[in-house]
């Protein structure tokens, strides 16, 4: 008995490594799903290899944890721009080469249809999230909308609360192009003290009347509640609330902070190869809009963005709800983290010191 | 007679009596050791590991040292050097060490740890990786040429702190100091948030401990008084909010007290506040107490109910037929019976509340934070080495308070349920 059931154990985890060849690790819930859907099946359909999503919380710990124990399991990760980098810093991500990229169904090599910024050295961006505002349709009527960052700080003219998120990182750089600073001076600007002090100048505007929010869910919660007239949140979010939840409520594309999302190999990844075939086709045109088709995060090429995308319940147009649409992007900014990596710790030090006042 | 006193007593195979006795017992006691052997590595290897594990972390970060060989070593040789004017030794020493960093990639893990004192280094080390290996002599001009931050005493001071592996220059941080140009110094009215935030943390836990005691007492002495049918459909009461997850308790929280919430629709309803009038009890400091105050109500009905109900009531009633006022009687005699029972409860409640962080992250809002908000931050951010000595230091603030609380009361008197 004992025996048999020695061998079965072994030969069913023996079948079971055959079959699970490349390991997907994203983040889970509606994001994890979309890549699931888009990338991870039809690949698995195409090249006849089988493929396998798990979520983690981060896969960042993860996927480090594994390779300074030396026991890779993961072939693919989804990263936050941040933690690619400085993994990739670490050495702890394997660099992909971007010529072996797909290039555009045009002929355009893939490092020049991609936008910049979403190549790096150790990933290739799969998606571009934003942290946006958006308001309440109800609370003011059509044509006595807000419509650019500066209405956020406008209290006479839009009156009611506001929600932010507590954090410096987004809240300063948004508080800048509120008051003005052109996107492609902000971070030039914020590496100032006299920056810093305008940064801040701007929140203490609207301080009184802020509700701070932690969790990404509780923007739209807020929101809904009618606790805010108007809050920063993820784009996803509001996505989700106003499309699925048919929520009356309008994102703003003005002054809004957009960031990379990232698939890496780690080191030591038991199917490096296949990796590398698997991140080829999901970033592709196709690959791209097909994520795109299940979750509001943009696609970030050129040529993913040049034709009409539809949701997946066929009746709503995804142009307008994403952050890489031509029209949403004319006053924008790509988060630094190259600046938010100096400067986190001694921000968030005068952030926190700043609420407490 | 006194020889045969003398003479040693035996067993029956003639060893002496006393050795074969202490045999016997050691077997017996080994035997218990060896019960009670998988709780105390239960609680090495869970408890006091981790605990070790994170009090190491906050002095020792290799991040630098591990990674900038030839600049610890002159910084080993040259300890009384001027930070504000470093010779060309020490340049040429970092570009090698630099180039060294790009081809071993370290450049990120070195900046990081620069960066904890010194804010902008990892770009600053980035840039400086790139370039080293075209860098030619003289090294501090065309470092410098590179980036005049190079020259930064404050840098200087910060790279030599962290040559060695183990630094005190966290808990630097976590006091509220900078570091400047020249040398530690305490930070701007602007940036100060560490001693304010754990002057905060222990004020509020003191309030939501004592305002847990005062609604808890008359509870716990009802439950412990009723008759048993009663009591305990009054313990569900208690208890079923304790089983219920923490995170559905604090949003109803919001629910309730929000400012279109239940309880302001509700005094706007029946006329006490006019519509523009809605009260703020929540994302402030009166959120924070109220959710905190009923999450952690349950640990201090408990010990205090468990004391109270062994309590003969004859007692009482015997004071009372001494002619002790009902005042008295509750003061002299009831009360000195239940403070065991207060005891526990208020260390329990206090000790949670300080390292509270779900509910004060949820409802807390602006003036609402606690210490280990910030924790959670520098965790978050990967700066274990602060988030460690933050943790360090609120872990002494609690030990002198058990301290205190064992010269004050004494441990023994405690009484958990």
């Amino acid at each position: 008995m004992k025996k048999t059931l020695i061998l079965t154990t072994a030969l069913v985890s023996l079948g079971f490594a055959a079959n699970a060849d490349v390991t997907v690790m994203s983040w889970g819930g509606a994001y994890g799903a979309a890549q699931t859907e888009a990338h991870v099946k039809p690949w698995a359909a195409a090249t006849g290899n089988a493929a396998v999503m798990v979520d983690a919380d981060n896969p960042a710990q993860p996927i480090k944890a594994m390779v300074e124990a030396g026991n890779v399991t993961v072939d693919v990760a989804s990263l936050e721009y941040a933690d690619a980098v400085r993994l990739c810093d670490e050495g702890v991500l394997e660099p992909i080469d971007a010529a072996m990229l797909t290039p555009a169904p045009d002929g355009t090599p893939a490092i020049d249809d991609f936008f910049p910024g979403a190549v790096t050295e150790c990933g290739v961006s799969t998606d571009t999230w934003a942290n946006v505002y958006a308001y309440d349709t109800t609370k003011f009527p059509e044509g006595a909308a807000p419509t650019t960052a500066a209405d956020f700080f406008d209290l006479a003219k839009f009156p009611g609360k506001r929600g932010l998120r507590k954090g410096a990182k987004a809240v300063l750089e948004f508080a800048l192009m509120a008051d003005g600073v052109a996107p492609a001076d902000v971070y030039a600007t914020l590496d100032t003290p006299e920056g810093v002090d305008r940064a801040f100048a701007k929140l203490d505007t609207i301080k009184a009347d802020v509700v701070w929010w932690e969790a990404g869910a509780q923007a739209p919660q807020l929101l809904a509640d009618g606790e805010v007239v108007m809050t920063t949140a993820y784009n996803g979010r509001i996505f989700g609330a106003a499309i699925e939840e048919g929520k009356p409520f309008q994102i703003v594309w003005d002054g809004q902070l957009y960031e990379n999302e990232l698939y890496v190999v780690p080191k030591g990844a038991p199917n490096k190869d296949l990796a590398m075939d698997f991140i080829k086709f999901a970033t592709s045109t196709e690959g791209l809009r097909a994520q795109a088709s299940h979750i509001s995060y943009g696609p970030p090429r050129k040529s993913a963005n040049a034709e009409k995308l539809m949701y997946k319940d066929g009746k709503t147009e995804m142009g307008p709800h994403l952050p890489t649409s031509p029209e949403n992007m004319t006053n924008s900014l790509l988060t630094s983290s190259d600046f938010w990596v100096d400067h986190d710790s001694e921000l968030n030090e005068r952030f926190q010191a700043w609420l407490s006042q | 007679m006194a020889e045969a006193a003398t003479e040693l007593l035996t067993t029956a195979d003639g060893r002496p009596l006393k050795a074969a006795l202490a045999a016997a017992q050691s077997r017996a006691k080994r035997r218990a050791f060896l019960l009670v052997l998988p709780l105390l590595l239960f609680v090495l290897l869970t408890f006091l590991v981790p605990i070790g594990y994170m009090l190491k972390r906050s002095v020792e970060h290799d991040g630098f040292s591990s990674s900038a060989p030839a600049l610890d070593a002159w910084f080993t040789e040259n300890p009384g050097f001027d930070p504000a004017n470093p010779p060309e030794e020490a340049y040429a020493a970092l570009v090698s060490d630099l180039a060294r960093m790009q081809v071993e990639k370290t450049t990120g893990m070195a900046g990081t740890r620069i960066n904890y004192t010194v804010p902008g280094t990892i770009s600053l080390f980035k840039q400086g990786a790139r370039e080293a290996k075209d860098l030619v002599a003289p090294f501090k001009e065309s470092l410098l040429a590179l980036d005049p931050e190079w020259g930064k005493p404050a840098l200087w001071r910060g790279m030599s702190a962290a040559s060695s592996p183990y630094t005190a220059e966290f808990y630097q941080v976590a006091s509220d100091r900078k570091l400047t140009d020249d040398g530690w110094a305490r930070g701007g009215d602007k940036d100060r948030i560490y001693l304010y935030l754990f002057f905060k943390t222990f004020l509020i836990s003191g309030l939501i401990t004592v305002i847990c005691l005062l609604i808890a007492f008359p509870v716990s002495h009802l439950l412990a008084t009723l008759p048993m049918a009663k009591s305990s459909l009054l313990m569900i009461l208690v208890l079923l909010p304790f089983w219920t997850s923490l995170l559905v308790r604090t949003t109803s929280w919001i629910a309730l007290l929000q400012e279109q919430g239940i309880v302001n629709d509700l005094l706007v309803g029946i006329g006490l506040i006019s519509e523009d009038g809605r009260l703020t009890m929540m994302y402030n400091m009166t959120g924070t107490i109220v959710a905190m105050t009923h999450v952690l109500l349950p640990f201090m009905i408990l010990p205090l109910y468990s004391v109270m109900r062994v309590i003969p009531p004859s007692y009482a009633r015997a004071a009372r037929s001494l002619g002790a006022t009902s005042w008295t009687t509750f003061r002299r005699v009831y009360l000195p019976q239940t403070l065991p029972g207060i005891a526990a409860g208020s260390l329990l409640v206090f000790i949670l509340a300080v390292g509270y962080y779900i509910t004060p992250a949820l409802v807390g809002g602006a003036d609402g934070q606690l210490i280990s908000n910030l924790i959670s931050f520098h965790m978050s951010k990967s700066n274990w080495s602060l988030a460690a000595a933050i943790a360090g230091m609120l872990l002494v603030a609690i030990l002198l308070l058990y301290w205190l609380y064992d010269r004050l009361i004494g441990i023994d008197r405690l009484k958990l349920g």
